[in-house]
């Protein structure tokens, strides 16, 4: 039998992945059919928990889009060579974490076939409605930028672009923020601190998918990221982590000085069962401070580690938002303050939520048309970091 | 003009004649049937505000008349679940520092200032000018967003399809709905089904801006509240006894 060179497993373990993802794609959209068919009775959600699983899905993905654009920033707005090297490379992610966030926010509308309504009727004092234009904007800046870094008669214009993005991602951060911030009543949200706490989160989540990908790229095409790269990098992971640990404890702590706001903050940090489970071990344990340890521990911190460490922080992410989206609406409403409430709509109830196979179908979907779009891309042009001999900024 | 040519001009002038009146036929029902389906001709009027007084001391608990007046009226489930479709329900309230019970129906509060319009992002949810705050099935897209944003969780998501629809309250699957104030009945100058079917006169309907309206009278003469009132939406709703 004859060997086969090394390339053929590639191609094959590539074409596989495809498949892989493309499977996980159809079986998202079947998801969405028979939530269409049958409505959203068959997920999960109810009228207490009016957003599940697939905004905890979309709500990564889009805040992490913005993030890991932190990385061409640092490199078209500071001049830092080693993440200008990184750019094209932060774009394509976050191009493709986009199209997978914003198709699961689509599929999971009530009525997703209207979506031409959202696009012609514009309520202005609406932030759903800004960030349409914010999304859409993002996504042409962002492809507009990656043109002017990869054609090379276009690189005059990279650094505008560069900064058009580095703009245009801090106001569309703060529209994901202001979702919340805007909600009047909630005692969950409401608050002013959200946009600039959405703002520092991105920077962790963002960097810490661009770890994860750039790792794989490397191992793939058998190269080795240079180790004052890696341990810049892995600095940085740590600050944005230890940054955005910062913002949800003030965020708590705020809450936890107004006394209309104690019988929450026990709620999602005390006695909520899963929400402070996932709080603290999914969140403060998982996502900072065993990420934080791989990343400063002494002897640690080299790739594998950066690796788990980024991972980590991924699946902190994921518990974060499991807990401000859906414990932030399983926690009752407070209509009546000062009264103790019943009734047949979940009034003074916890509210229960179990997701269903359904939603998380839909938001894997989400992460495989990102997974698709950045292998499909990667393959194709050139995005692999282009590292000259290493220069210090 | 020759004879045969005639005849035919005849002929041509009565086949006109014929399908004119066929078509004024055909079409006539239609528009009568139109001014029937609209109601009035002209436009709402933001001199009218429409409104209600909740008395709470004549609303008893147990209770449920307003709540099956209202699913009847609109077409709504009668079963209650998480998912099922509420625009009206009991509350049974216990104050925590006295033990005070006090039975409500709360339903929308028809704000002035409504947090569910604000956010709605294609302008679904809407204001008429008298008041009354709806919701266009046409343009939702059930994004749930104003659920979120509604101080008093007076609105419904529609889970699953629906069947058994009154013709005057069209709803779907997909789109998010509240109380309308039974507008259909309002527009043409009935009194919302809750109202109505309250045998203990719990609900006092009426016009907020008309300083002669029994429900304006009321509200000068005894103490009432609107339901979070700190956030200042200056509801249409209010309640007495609270």
């Amino acid at each position: 039998m004859q060997a086969h060179p090394p390339m053929y497993f590639k191609n094959r373990l590539y074409y596989l992945l495809l498949a892989v993802g493309g499977l996980v794609v159809m079986a998202g959209l079947y998801a969405v059919h028979l939530m269409e068919e049958h409505g959203h009775v068959i997920s999960g959600m109810n009228n207490q928990i009016v957003w599940g699983v697939p905004h905890v899905f979309a709500i990564f993905m889009i805040v992490a889009a913005s993030g890991v654009l932190n990385v061409a920033s640092i490199g078209s707005v500071f001049g830092k060579a080693l993440y200008k090297a990184r750019a094209p490379l932060a774009s394509l992610l976050s191009i493709a974490m986009l199209a997978g966030g914003l198709t699961v926010l689509m599929l999971d509308l009530g009525r997703p076939d209207r979506v031409i309504v959202a696009a012609t009727n514009t309520n202005l004092t609406s932030v759903f409605a800004w960030n349409v234009v914010l999304y859409s904007g993002m996504f042409a800046l962002v492809v507009i930028y990656l043109w002017t870094m990869m054609e090379r008669r276009m690189n005059p214009y990279t650094k505008p672009a560069g900064f058009a993005v580095f703009a245009w991602r801090f106001i569309l951060t703060t529209g994901t923020g202001l979702i919340f911030a805007f909600l009047t009543a909630r005692q969950a949200y409401g608050s002013a601190l959200l946009p600039p706490m959405f703002i520092v989160l991105s920077f962790a989540w963002g960097l810490a998918v661009f770890h994860l990908v750039q790792t794989v790229l490397y191992v793939w095409n058998d190269k080795v990221l240079d180790t004052a790269i890696l341990s810049r990098k892995k600095n940085l992971l740590g600050v944005f982590i230890l940054a955005s640990l910062y913002m949800v404890a003030m965020y708590h702590m705020t809450n936890l000085y107004f006394a209309q706001q104690k019988a929450f903050e026990r709620f999602i940090l005390v006695d909520g069962g899963i929400y402070p489970n996932l709080f603290w071990w999914g969140y403060v344990v998982l996502g900072n401070l065993i990420p934080l340890a791989l990343i400063y521990w002494p002897g640690l911190g080299k790739t594998r580690s950066v690796f788990a460490a980024s991972l980590m922080v991924v699946l902190g992410a994921f518990s974060l938002l499991y807990v401000f989206i859906i414990g932030g609406q399983a926690f009752p409403l407070n209509i009546f303050p000062g009264y103790a409430t019943t009734s047949s709509f979940g009034d003074g109830q916890i509210a229960a939520y179990s997701p269903s196979i359904y939603e998380f179908l839909l938001g894997f979907a989400g992460l495989a048309i990102a997974f698709i779009t950045t292998t499909v891309s990667v393959r194709v042009l050139n995005f692999m970091p282009q590292d000259k001999h290493y220069i210090t900024d | 003009m020759s004879e045969s040519d005639l005849v035919r001009d005849l002929g041509r002038r009565n086949f006109f004649k014929t399908s004119l009146g066929v078509a004024a036929l055909s079409i006539a029902p239609g528009f009568l049937l139109f001014d029937i389906a609209h109601g009035k001709a002209q436009p709402v009027s933001n001199k009218v505000r429409w409104g209600m007084l909740i008395d709470t001391a004549q609303c008893k608990e147990g209770c449920n008349d307003c709540v099956t007046a209202c699913n009847k009226e609109n077409g709504l489930p009668s079963v209650a679940s998480a998912t099922s479709v509420q625009w009206i329900r009991k509350i049974e309230l216990k104050e925590a520092s006295t033990g005070r019970q006090v039975s409500l129906p709360m339903m929308c509060q028809h704000c002035e200032h409504p947090p569910c319009v604000d956010v709605c992002p294609t302008g679904a949810s809407f204001k008429r000018e008298d008041g009354i705050v709806l919701v266009d099935r046409h343009r939702c897209i059930g994004c749930r967003y104003c659920m979120m944003a509604c101080p008093y969780k007076a609105r419904s998501f529609v889970h699953e399809p629906v069947t058994d629809q009154n013709p005057d309250v069209p709803r779907g699957k997909g789109c998010v709905e509240s109380c309308t104030l039974c507008v259909h009945r309002i527009d043409v100058g009935l009194q919302p089904a809750c109202a109505e079917s309250c045998t203990n006169k719990a609900i006092l309907f009426g016009d907020l801006n008309d300083p002669n309206s029994e429900i304006s009278k009321k509200i000068r003469a005894v103490t009432s509240v609107q339901v979070r009132a700190d956030l200042g939406l200056n509801t249409g709703v209010r309640y007495q006894g609270l």
